[in-house]
């Protein structure tokens, strides 16, 4: 309970984050429904087509939703000549606020819809103008069926805003989606039950002010107006904190992650580095292998560990298999001529795919390579990750040793552990850095063909800090420190069952353990 | 009562005229080329059966209605010259349906008027209008749901009237209430025509209703007026056959109610 409660207090950034992101969504949403309902008055046939494409927009999943706006932002930037950020604060709030106009909207086209045609009538027979009649009759009228919309696009974009966190937004979805990965759930529900207790509180000041509004009470609407200006200065307050540091001379840099335990505890080493020289960090976590490099490239995120395989094969395209060192060269060589992006070296360690076994296994069936391996394999159960038999690797593995296993199932990695320990398979594809490969004795077999490509860990930096030599001197320690035996240990102390610690501890651990602790 | 409490200042309202006046929509006609002169200060009822174009043919004195062709004067001064809005500010409407404002109390309803043309002592107009429409001071603060039908159509009375109207019209005011209040406000609003001074003109389908209120029946049928003619004259056989007929129901109706007093007086008790 106590590290639950330690958990909640380490949310403050991401809340208020969260809480700035859901307010501007929801007056972007406001400032755009507002106008269309009062347009719907005067043409009644361009409401219902407005109403048709919200609609429209409401039925793609929120997901998509904000990673659609990731390559069309990036192209109007390109269009424009650059000067869009296609990632974080701007695809989430564009993403959220087009959420959060349909219930405004629609509540706002049936009220008018609904109101007394009398009413009207008397109003023009009275001689109001079209204006008088908008704000001394149908608005006052419609107001409270407006606000119950309001109410609806508030809750929904406060937990549709959990989702940013995959466009590299700061949200309450960074603890979600850390702890999905890392399995540590006292973090996903540290941050479901902060953000499920913004939606009611703000769900309950609004309905004061809708009460006020329909009963035509002055009090609560301004207690309520009043609650959430408050709040929402205080988050803007707590944000500003470093932005006001940026202002004093302080850099700040933002450094991106992928999703699982070895991207956290990298992006935690380098940014307690950079903070130690000086820099104001953020994070950009949680992005997918296909925007994270294009993120950097475009200067959303300033530096991140690709590897090199992954860059060879899904941004080169490379078909072929080189030798690891003539690798690295030759993406250095390719990201500086097409992006800009330097790699400054590789950390020391690979992040390949392995086939690993039991150690007695191993060595009661004498095997030590894929070769050896490829004999026994009719009669050997292979077990893999979700994603390992549909990838160019496990074909280039076949092709060259002749691969063909007894049977084979795909688990999620962690109970493709557990299998292996339990018996129910014999052989897995692991990856070379995982923790567990050590803390369960598992012997990895060797590649006597080279059918995989290397995996090594790059360091890359954004073209706009490729020269700059502060910031290049504050990361050159990183390159060739880290040893897979150091990244391995690491990796188990977030990835284990018991006593895990966060990414952050892992990263000072292993600092330690490598004597980069303190300023360089 | 010779103290009246209510100081008006009696303008006498204007004349009208409605010169060849077309309405259709679509390929039914509304109104058939009307012409029609109303005296200053009379009250003139237009009596048809529902779709005779007597609605329509009203709204087209406050443009309500926008008449195809024709045109129509109020005071000498053609209708169409001014902003819709601001012709309708000098004019009261009143109807079945009422449309009081349901956020509003009954005083700032009675008030909108003149808060549209910003007219000063609002306070002191409201308080009159209320003893004009005879509902209690206190009302003033009540919200329209809290009121009686009868209760609401005085207060869309008094609204229409507030702002010193001189021209008051009428569509199907009292159609939605029961009979007795009904007969009532016919009275009452007979009464403030001759106190004010007005021209009123009021649509109704009862001639009965008609003939009690009006010092004129205008009669209409298909968009056309079929009938023209004072009470006295209507009810002495003249004005047309399509007059005559509507006539006839209330009128046999009296008779049957007469011959039905006598019998009943003349049973053994």
């Amino acid at each position: 309970m106590n590290a639950f409660l330690a958990t909640l207090a380490t949310l403050g950034h991401p809340l208020a984050a969260h809480v700035v992101l859901a307010a501007s969504a929801l007056a972007l949403g406001l400032a755009i429904a507002l106008p269309m309902i009062v347009w719907t008055r005067a043409y009644p046939a361009a409401g219902r087509v407005a109403l048709a494409v919200a609609s429209l927009i409401q039925t793609i999943p929120a997901l998509a939703l904000l990673a659609l706006f990731y390559p069309l932002l990036l192209s109007m930037s390109a269009l424009v000549g650059g000067g869009i950020p296609a990632l974080g604060f701007l695809p989430s709030l564009l993403a959220l606020a087009l959420y959060a106009v349909l219930p405004i909207l629609r509540n706002g086209v049936t009220g008018l819809a609904g109101l007394d045609p009398a009413l009207r009538e008397a109003a023009d027979g009275l001689g109001m103008t079209t204006s008088q009649k908008l704000w001394w009759v149908e608005a006052p009228l419609v107001a409270p069926i407006v606000m119950a919309g309001v109410r609806t696009a508030a809750v929904w974009t406060i937990g549709a805003a959990t989702l940013s966190t995959t466009v590299g937004q700061p949200s309450l979805g960074d603890p979600i989606f850390a702890g999905l990965q890392i399995q540590n759930w006292t973090l996903v529900l540290a941050g479901c039950l902060a953000a499920a207790a913004l939606a009611l509180v703000v769900d309950g000041v609004l309905a004061l002010i809708e009460w006020g509004v329909a009963s035509r009470r002055r009090l609560p609407i301004w207690a309520g107006v009043t609650v959430l200006a408050f709040s929402l200065g205080a988050a803007i307050t707590a944000l500003g904190g470093g932005n006001a540091s940026a202002g004093s001379g302080r850099q700040t840099i933002t450094i991106g992650a992928k999703n699982f335990s070895e991207q956290y505890i990298l992006a935690a080493l380098i940014g307690d580095r950079l903070e130690a020289s000086g820099y104001t960090v953020h994070y950009s976590q949680g992005l997918g292998s296909a925007v994270i490099y294009r993120a950097l490239a475009a200067g959303d995120i300033d530096v991140y560990v690709d590897y090199a395989g992954t860059l060879w094969t899904n941004e080169m395209r490379r078909p072929d298999i080189v030798a690891r060192p003539a690798m690295i060269a030759a993406i250095g060589a390719w990201t500086t001529a097409t992006s800009g992006v330097r790699v400054i070296g590789p950390l020391g360690f690979e992040n390949a795919y392995v086939f690993a076994m039991r150690g007695e296994t191993r060595r009661a069936r004498g095997i030590a390579s894929l070769a050896d391996l490829a004999r026994q394999a009719p009669g050997l159960r292979l077990g893999s990750d979700l994603e390992f038999l549909r990838r160019p690797e496990w074909q280039a593995v076949q092709a060259a040793y002749g691969l063909r296993f007894a049977a084979s199932r795909s688990y999620s990695p962690t109970f493709m552990y557990r299998a292996l320990e339990s018996g129910d398979v014999d052989v897995i594809s692991a990856f070379s850095s995982d923790g567990r490969i050590a803390a369960d004795r598992l012997a990895v077999l060797s590649d006597p063909k080279g059918a995989i490509p290397g995996y090594d860990a790059l360091l890359l930096v954004s073209p706009a800090h490729a020269h700059d030599r502060r910031f290049v001197a504050a990361l050159a320690p990183l390159v060739g420190a880290i040893p897979v035996a150091a990244m391995q240990r690491a990796n188990f102390l977030v990835d284990r069952d018991r006593d895990k610690l966060s990414p952050l501890a892992a990263a000072r651990v292993l600092a330690a353990s490598l004597g980069l602790r303190g300023r360089p | 009562m010779n103290a009246d409490p209510v100081a008006f200042s009696v303008k006498p309202g204007p004349a009208l005229r409605l010169v060849n006046v077309s309405r259709s929509y679509g390929a039914a006609t509304a109104i058939a080329d009307v012409s029609l002169t109303i005296a200053a200060g009379s009250f003139v009822a237009l009596v048809g059966a529902s779709g005779s174009g007597k609605s329509t043919l009203l709204k087209t004195i406050n443009r309500l209605v926008t008449p195809d062709s024709g045109y129509v004067e109020i005071g000498g001064e053609r209708t169409a010259t001014q902003p819709d809005h601001a012709l309708r500010r000098r004019i009261g409407y009143v109807f079945q349906n009422v449309g009081l404002f349901p956020h509003m109390t009954v005083a700032d309803n009675i008030g909108i008027g003149l808060r549209l043309r910003a007219l000063p002592g609002r306070a002191a107009r409201i308080a009159e209008m209320l003893a004009l429409v005879g509902l209690d001071p206190a009302m003033a603060v009540r919200m329209p749901d809290e009121l009686s039908g009868g209760q609401r159509q005085r207060v869309g009375v008094a609204r229409a009237l507030a702002p010193s109207s001189t021209l008051l019209l009428m569509d199907e005011p009292f159609g939605a209430l029961d009979p007795i209040t009904r007969d009532a406000l016919g009275r009452e609003t007979r009464a403030l025509h001759e106190r004010l001074g007005l021209t009123t003109i009021m649509v109704t389908h009862d001639m009965a209703e008609a003939l009690l209120l009006a010092d004129r029946v205008v009669v209409m049928a298909g968009g056309r007026i079929v009938g023209d003619a004072a009470p006295a004259e209507l009810l002495a056989g003249a004005g047309g056959a399509a007059a005559q007929a509507l006539v006839a129901v209330p009128r046999d109706q009296a008779l049957r109610l007469i011959a039905l007093s006598a019998s009943a007086a003349a049973a053994p008790a």
